[in-house]
């Protein structure tokens, strides 16, 4: 056991995961074959979340989607199994887990409710990353402990109208007031920007004597010039809000400023391999969930005398998607080891996100599918599933910016 | 048609859809699909314009144009609502199963009306327990004097609740396809009800249920054809059924892909414009050539059932799965060439997606178009 772990023997994570440890001992030579290549904490941990997903996550999803809401008692809940802090050490109130663990976490999360695991990613890395690596002290006492804690969800403000994919454009102006700074602008697409009690957000200082003039504020929501100018609808993701944010004279005093003024940018892609295991991770808990649900139906299913699974195409077409599913796996672990041992993996995790998003969008079509007409009713979850994975491709970067990345990598 | 290209009048037809679905359908697309509202009063005014029977004859209402034209129609249409234009389709094929197999009383009797679209018309095949395999269906239609007596369910009904005349597929003989008639029953026949509107994926613009029937007695005389015609009757409607759903994806398509080639002109990212970029480039010349090759190939098989050609439904067929497969590929690279505006519901190209995907699984799913075409290569063995 790491001694990070150990040191913490309260720590919620470890606690939960013993508790499951019946369970996996009655696990199925399947899942046995999947966990062969992971610690026993790993699995303890992947076993946990797979507990919460199943009991909590999965069976109000549907409801979750409808509503476009998540309860508290799925924040508590998430809280509860150290999963809003998870690679946050432990002298900050964090799980102190191992990037594996986090993604492992994350994947079976996002098997249960996609939506759940996109507020617990951003949440995790970029926000909690973000404090953890650049924060203050008085910074981590204040927002980093409790966040880990889960006693609040945190947001990540970045995008904005005319700045997605070239973040570097952004617009959001910080003027220097005294002791404090002053935030005009926008942001879009920001998620938990409405049920979010911190967010990180960014904004150009003006006149500011570094090359560029990118800074990262920390903003807590119930400020004054905070304003939710409107909730998203979207295609999927609807449980997660997705805000367009306006800043009326933002205020934001000079102990909220992240790291140093022009350092935003370098801050705004520091947590970036974290992030992109993570919807990697999220990306194949989806697919896993998918797939799971068109095995069953396929073997249900008859038609022309037989389970549809008897027709060589069904067959064939869930065989494929096993092997993407796994190879998607595979790549997400392969990147968070990287991570842990402490090895630069830009783009190992750029490539398990392009492959491992676009491949849980061809599983979950497929899957969608393999249910013919009921596929496409919300009373069947693959539809929802379809909708929520989808945006994998799109954030985070989106599949042409891991391509950038990679191949720039291939012509250095 | 000229060999390769559209005649004066085919493209007349077209633009006269395109207007009208721009004028009269697109403004309202996203709004009818938030509020699952069916625009009855659209359609009537498409019946007006004479799209409410396509391709049935003059003497009665319709318009008698070809299958071809009718592409060109529901292409149009479906460049305004993807679900609004299947549903008129869908109108469209039953309303022709009565005029070409249906009497001359019959067609009198039931096709003015649907030719103004003052009544619409379900088709009514699928049961929860036959849906690809459709010969296995289970509603029976007992014969009782000069009445039929329906019992069973059908499974994902569109239009059903709102249309006003049911083209049903029941059993009255033994088992498999030999065994089955097609009966108009109208919406108020006692014994007919309905299930609640599915919630679904997309195609929110117009309803469906399922359609239940308890000793549903209509008269002899709603008996299209004769009794054991009715899955040939089903599978003759699906032919131009399935050119139509094709048309409504590359409709949905071209719409999709005219707006990404207008929103890369404006979008800039790293200095440029999004159309400066060579790999989006690339995307959009795929998109567009794979959509013009659907497009082309769907009117050889659209020509070929116009001139009852012996190859018409493998055409069909294979026209249904490369064209809805290709219009939800191009659609799905729309979204992703918006970004995240692709994913919100305002920009209207999620919708298209979520439109256009139902189109591989519905008048036979894409694995059943491959089980046609492959039955014509090796034989029935492929049928399972
Ligand atoms: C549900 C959801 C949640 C989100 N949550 C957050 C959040 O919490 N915080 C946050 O800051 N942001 C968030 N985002 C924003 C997301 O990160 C951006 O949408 C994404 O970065 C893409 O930016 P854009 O939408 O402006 O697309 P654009 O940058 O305009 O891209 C449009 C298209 O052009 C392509 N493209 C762009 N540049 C190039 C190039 N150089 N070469 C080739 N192709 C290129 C893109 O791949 C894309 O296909 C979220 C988005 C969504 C949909
Ligand atoms: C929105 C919507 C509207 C619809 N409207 C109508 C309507 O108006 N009227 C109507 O009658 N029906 C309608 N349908 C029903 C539709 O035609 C059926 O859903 C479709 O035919 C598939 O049947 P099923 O759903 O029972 O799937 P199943 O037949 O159960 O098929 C499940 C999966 O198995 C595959 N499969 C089945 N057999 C084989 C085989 N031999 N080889 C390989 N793969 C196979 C299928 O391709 C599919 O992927 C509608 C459906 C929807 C979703």
């Amino acid at each position: 056991m790491p001694p990070r772990i150990a040191a913490r023997r309260h720590c919620a994570v470890l606690r939960l995961a013993s508790a499951a440890r019946p369970v996996r001992m009655r696990s199925t030579e399947r899942k046995a074959k999947t966990m062969h290549d992971l610690t026993e904490e790993q699995r303890m941990v992947a076993q946990t979340a797979a507990d919460f997903s199943r009991d909590v996550l999965a069976p109000g999803a549907a409801r979750r989607d409808r509503e476009k809401a998540i309860e508290p008692a799925v924040l508590e809940g998430l809280a509860a199994l150290g999963f809003l802090g998870m690679t946050v050490s432990p002298d900050h109130d964090g799980a102190g887990a191992d990037y594996v663990s986090y993604a492992l976490a994350l994947m079976e999360v996002a098997a249960g409710d996609g939506a759940v695991s996109t507020v617990m990613s951003v949440h995790n890395a970029p926000f909690n990353a973000i404090l953890d690596r650049y924060g203050t002290d008085a910074q981590k006492e204040e927002v980093l402990k409790p966040a880990a804690r889960g006693e609040f969800i945190g947001a990540f403000g970045l995008t904005e109208s005319d700045a997605g994919s070239d973040a570097g454009a952004l617009k959001t102006r910080a003027v220097r007031r005294n002791d404090r700074y002053v935030l005009n602008g926008g942001k879009e697409f920001i998620t938990s920007g409405r049920i979010a009690g911190w967010a990180i957000v960014f904004a150009a200082v003006e006149g500011a004597s570094t090359r560029s003039p990118i800074t990262a504020f920390l903003v807590p929501t119930s400020a004054k010039g905070y304003v939710v100018a409107k909730v998203e609808e979207k295609l999927g993701q609807r449980a997660s809000d997705t805000c367009s944010l306006r800043f009326e004279d933002l205020e934001v005093p000079h102990e909220y400023r992240i790291g140093e003024e022009g350092e935003g940018y370098r801050i705004a892609l520091s947590s970036l391999e974290t992030g992109r295991i993570g919807i990697a991770a999220q990306s194949v808990g989806m697919a896993r969930a998918a797939f799971d649900a068109a095995l069953a139906y396929a073997k249900e299913r008859r038609a022309f005398g037989k389970p549809i699974i008897e027709h060589q195409a069904v067959a064939f077409r869930l065989a494929q998607m096993k092997a993407e599913l796994e190879a998607s796996r595979l790549l997400v672990v392969n990147a968070a080891r990287m991570k842990d041992a402490g090895i630069p993996c830009l783009t190992e995790a750029a490539i398990a996100k392009l492959y491992a998003s676009e491949a849980a969008e061809r599983i979950c079509s497929a899957a969608l599918q393999t249910f013919g007409g009921y596929g496409y009713l919300e009373d069947f979850p693959v539809e929802r599933i379809y909708r929520d994975v989808r945006v994998c491709q799109i954030y985070e970067g989106t599949s042409d910016i891991q391509k950038i990345i990679i191949a720039r990598g291939l012509n250095a | 048609m000229s060999q390769f290209d559209l005649t004066e009048d085919q493209r007349a037809i077209r633009d006269m859809a395109a207007e009208f679905a721009a004028e009269r359908i697109a403004p309202h697309a996203v709004e009818w699909d938030e509020r699952k509202h069916l625009p009855v009063d659209v359609l009537r005014e498409a019946a007006a314009l004479g799209m409410g029977g396509v391709y049935v004859r003059e003497d009665v209402g319709g318009s008698g144009l070809t299958r071809l034209d009718a592409t060109l129609i529901f292409e149009a249409l479906a460049a305004g609502c993807p679900s609004v234009s299947a549903y008129i389709s869908i109108h469209n094929m039953a309303a022709w199963m009565v005029d070409a197999y249906g009497s001359d009383e019959q067609r009198r009797r039931f096709l003015p009306a649907l030719c103004t679209m003052e009544h619409l018309a379900s088709y009514c095949l699928t049961e929860p327990g036959a849906g690809s395999d459709a010969a296995a269906l289970r509603t029976r239609a007992v014969r009782e004097g000069d009445h039929y007596v329906l019992d069973g369910q059908k499974q994902f009904i569109s239009g059903a609740g709102e249309a006003d005349i049911y083209v049903v597929m029941a059993r009255t003989g033994g088992e498999g396809a030999a065994g089955i008639s097609t009966f108009v029953v109208p919406k108020d026949t006692p014994g007919l009800s309905f299930g609640a509107n599915e919630r679904k994926m997309g195609w929110n613009a117009q309803p469906t249920r399922a359609v239940i029937m308890e000793g549903a007695r209509v008269p002899a005389a709603n008996l299209i054809g004769r009794e054991g015609d009715g899955f040939r009757i089903a599978m003759a409607g699906l032919d131009g059924g399935r050119l139509n759903i094709t048309a409504c994806s590359l409709g949905g398509a071209q719409a999709a892909l005219d707006r990404s080639v207008a929103y890369m002109k404006e979008r800039k990212a790293f200095g440029k414009r999004l159309d400066e970029f060579q790999a989006l480039q690339f995307r959009l010349a795929d998109m567009a050539t794979e959509l013009e090759a659907a497009r082309t190939f769907l009117w050889r098989a659209a020509s070929a059932l116009d001139a009852k050609s012996p190859d018409a439904t493998r055409l069909c067929a294979m026209a249904k799965r490369i064209g809805t497969d290709t219009g939800f590929a191009v659609a799905n690279q729309a979204l992703q060439l918006h970004g995240g505006y692709g994913y919100l519901a305002e920009y209207g190209i999620e919708k298209i997606v979520r439109d256009l995907r139902v189109h591989q699984i519905l008048e036979g799913t894409n694995e059943i178009m491959r089980l046609i075409v492959a039955r014509g290569l090796v034989g029935r063995s492929s049928g399972n």
